[in-house]
């Protein structure tokens, strides 16, 4: 064996060791609860859904596809909707954000309104959904979850956990803001830094 | 007979445990082949919500839901080919316990091949390299060392001999 070959030989261990040794190290750093929505790319499933205060009336995809928006979906038994909830309304009271409710499987439909009540009403539309229909159809998995959706209605980006300060600037803003940008609609003065 | 009762007692608690579903729901079916299906499926498809465990197993809400919709589906008519690919078109490829072959899961599927052929390709280089050294030919200079070493071990045997007698 040429002495080549025989290093080569001697190196493997320390060579695999490294592999796994980088790959592991990644692993450190990986949320393994995190998946990707299978739907990024697709349109947003079809539905129709009563409206949450008017069980009367209800909405189906016409309200999607005509701005950029986002899609969140929440309940009144999940605390982290609670932690987010005052966030939401300062996007839209800042930087006017338009955002779809999607409140799934909440424990009854007063609750829901009251909780809106209490703590503001940052949704553009609120839809109802009781089965948990449209968010079966969206791939859900817990609350509070937020879709971006671009002019056309096609999903952009789904947002798992709650929405802050730092998940607007670093995750959601940006593909929100190049969406508006795409769709010719003005962007605040404050938030332009993210599409450059 | 203490020990086989034992074994008996052991044996029936972990094989009830294991078949013990989370939830008390009751699906009614039309046939038994539905019945399998149903349980075939739900055992095969994974939790979103709690990711170490089947929807037949999990006792989350989502299960419960992804169970009556698998259900549904059974009762509709539809192929289990068709309900595991509504599972993954909402929840990914992620959602069935059989992964298909792509870049992500390449490591998955042939990384066991993949120690297999280095530990034979060891053993090969390892065998090899022992016959290499048994096979080797001495150099004219290494045999007459060999001869002298050997030379002057027999002259001490002789000696020892003469010594003891």
């Amino acid at each position: 064996m040429s002495p080549k070959l025989r290093l080569a030989f001697f190196l493997m261990p320390l060579v695999l060791f490294l592999l796994v040794a980088v790959f592991l190290f990644k692993g450190l750093f990986s949320d393994p609860t995190r998946l990707d929505s299978a739907l990024v790319g697709r349109e947003v499933p079809q539905f129709e859904l009563p409206d949450l205060y008017q069980p009367d009336v209800t909405h189906d995809n016409r309200i999607i596809g005509t701005r950029p928006l986002l899609i969140n979906v929440w309940a009144t038994w999940c605390p982290t909707c609670y932690a987010e909830h005052t966030f939401l309304n300062q996007l839209l009271a800042e930087e006017q954000v338009y955002i779809i409710g999607l409140n799934y499987k909440d424990d009854s439909r007063g609750a829901a309104v009251r909780w809106l009540q209490n703590l503001g009403d940052p949704y553009a539309i609120n839809l109802f959904d009781e089965t948990g229909l449209l968010a079966l159809d969206l791939g859900v998995y817990g609350a509070p979850e937020t879709y971006v959706v671009d002019q056309h209605g096609v999903i952009l980006y789904r947002h798992v956990g709650d929405l802050n300060e730092r998940v607007w600037r670093q995750e959601v803003g940006p593909i929100y803001y190049r969406a508006m940008r795409d769709a010719g609609l003005p962007i605040p003065e404050h938030r332009r830094e993210l599409v450059l | 007979m203490m020990r086989l009762l034992f074994l008996l007692l052991t044996l029936t608690f972990t094989l009830g445990l294991g078949q013990s579903m989370a939830s008390a729901e009751f699906y009614e079916f039309e046939t038994a082949e539905q019945e399998r299906r149903f349980n075939q499926l739900t055992g095969e498809l994974r939790c979103p919500k709690c990711q170490n465990q089947t929807i037949a197993d999990s006792d989350a809400p989502l299960s419960q839901d992804m169970r009556q919709r698998v259900y549904e589906m059974i009762m509709a008519g539809n192929t289990n080919a068709e309900i595991i690919d509504f599972m993954k078109v909402r929840y990914g490829d992620f959602v069935h316990y059989r992964p298909p072959v792509n870049r992500s899961t390449l490591i998955l599927w042939f990384g066991p091949l993949l120690a297999f052929l280095i530990g034979i390709i060891v053993i090969v280089i390892n065998v090899r390299m022992r016959r290499n050294d048994a096979e080797a030919e001495l150099t004219a200079e290494e045999e007459a060392r060999l001869r002298a070493v050997m030379a002057a071990g027999d002259s001490n045997e002789s000696k020892k001999e003469e010594h003891t007698n």
